[in-house]
């Protein structure tokens, strides 16, 4: 009775995912393109790394989101292992993709932004190694869910795997002070003013709220086609999808 | 011919192999994580709904 009650919720997130989705992809991508033309055109140039510096518009947005994602990932993990909603576990697992993406990402702009600053595209820094864990934890749960066949156990076990990795984040975050690293220190969350200039900072906020934007349309794409997977012998999604294929 | 500006502008100060590859696996990667799930959101439709035809 009470396992009837917690699937019935699926179906009615499966038709708002139906609902945002539509809304939420032009929007992503109209202000996507506006933060490109700011970041890459309307920017000024930096007096010490030239153009370069204009990878970061990229490239911290998306470190942000690796660490943001895993900790939504974490938090839906738990969610799952407390309650057993099953929501949580799809909404857990489907978060690592999108979250080893971002991480990639932040890796393979970093090691693009280190070569020409640095002299190299990669140095065992504590910044960079620390994001390279994430990157493995990311890619852990994905390879543990896949390898458990009982999905209900593997996200069990995939959510107390990204719990027990919620420890390398503030490492992460507070690598740049307590290791001296080739890496920056943070310049926008200080507790004085932000370092960089607000013409450079804006575009670099904006970015980061476009990114935040895209997680979110990514995620309900993700759990739609997730949802429809779970469900697609289930009367409802078959309905669903003789309306709609 | 395109203006003076436009090519300084895509030389990115000499550094545009460093620039342009960023944002281009930028948007890759942003790209591919929407097409993705929708094409297997799709391939689930149509299998729904040939299941419906079918079967019942």
């Amino acid at each position: 009775m009470l396992d009837a009650k917690r699937y019935a919720s699926l179906p009615s997130f499966y038709r708002l995912c139906g609902r945002l989705f539509p809304w939420l992809l032009p929007a992503t991508v109209v202000l996507l393109a506006a933060g490109l033309y700011w970041g890459l055109y309307l920017a000024p140039t930096d007096y010490k790394q030239g153009e370069a510096y204009r990878i970061m518009f990229i490239h911290v947005p998306s470190a942000w989101m690796s660490l943001f994602v895993y900790m939504v990932m974490a938090l839906a993990g738990a969610v799952a292992l407390v309650w057993r909603v099953k929501l949580a576990e799809l909404i857990h697992i489907e978060c690592a993709p999108i979250g080893a993406s971002f991480t990639a990402l932040t890796l393979l702009t970093g090691m693009l932004w280190g070569k020409p600053m640095w002299g190299a595209f990669w140095v065992w820094d504590a910044r960079l190694t620390s994001e390279l864990i994430l990157l493995f934890l990311y890619l852990g749960v994905i390879a543990l869910y896949s390898a458990i066949p009982d999905r209900r156990k593997a996200a069990r076990a995939t959510s107390v795997l990204a719990i027990v990795g919620v420890v390398n984040i503030p490492v992460i975050h507070y690598s740049v002070l307590w290791w001296n690293t080739l890496h920056q220190g943070p310049t926008v969350t200080r507790f004085d003013e932000p370092a960089a200039h607000i013409s450079m900072l804006a575009p670099l906020l904006f970015m980061a709220a476009v990114f935040n934007l895209y997680f979110v349309t990514a995620l309900l794409a993700r759990l739609r086609s997730s949802i429809a997977e779970h469900c697609r012998e289930q009367q409802w999604f078959r309905g669903e999808a003789g309306i709609r294929a | 011919m395109p203006d003076a500006g436009f090519l300084d502008w895509l030389s990115m100060g000499g550094y545009a192999w460093f620039v342009w590859p960023s944002y281009a696996l930028g948007l890759v990667v942003l790209a591919a994580n929407l097409y993705l799930p929708l094409m297997r959101h799709r391939r689930l439709l149509r299998r729904g709904a040939a299941a419906k035809e079918g079967g019942q």
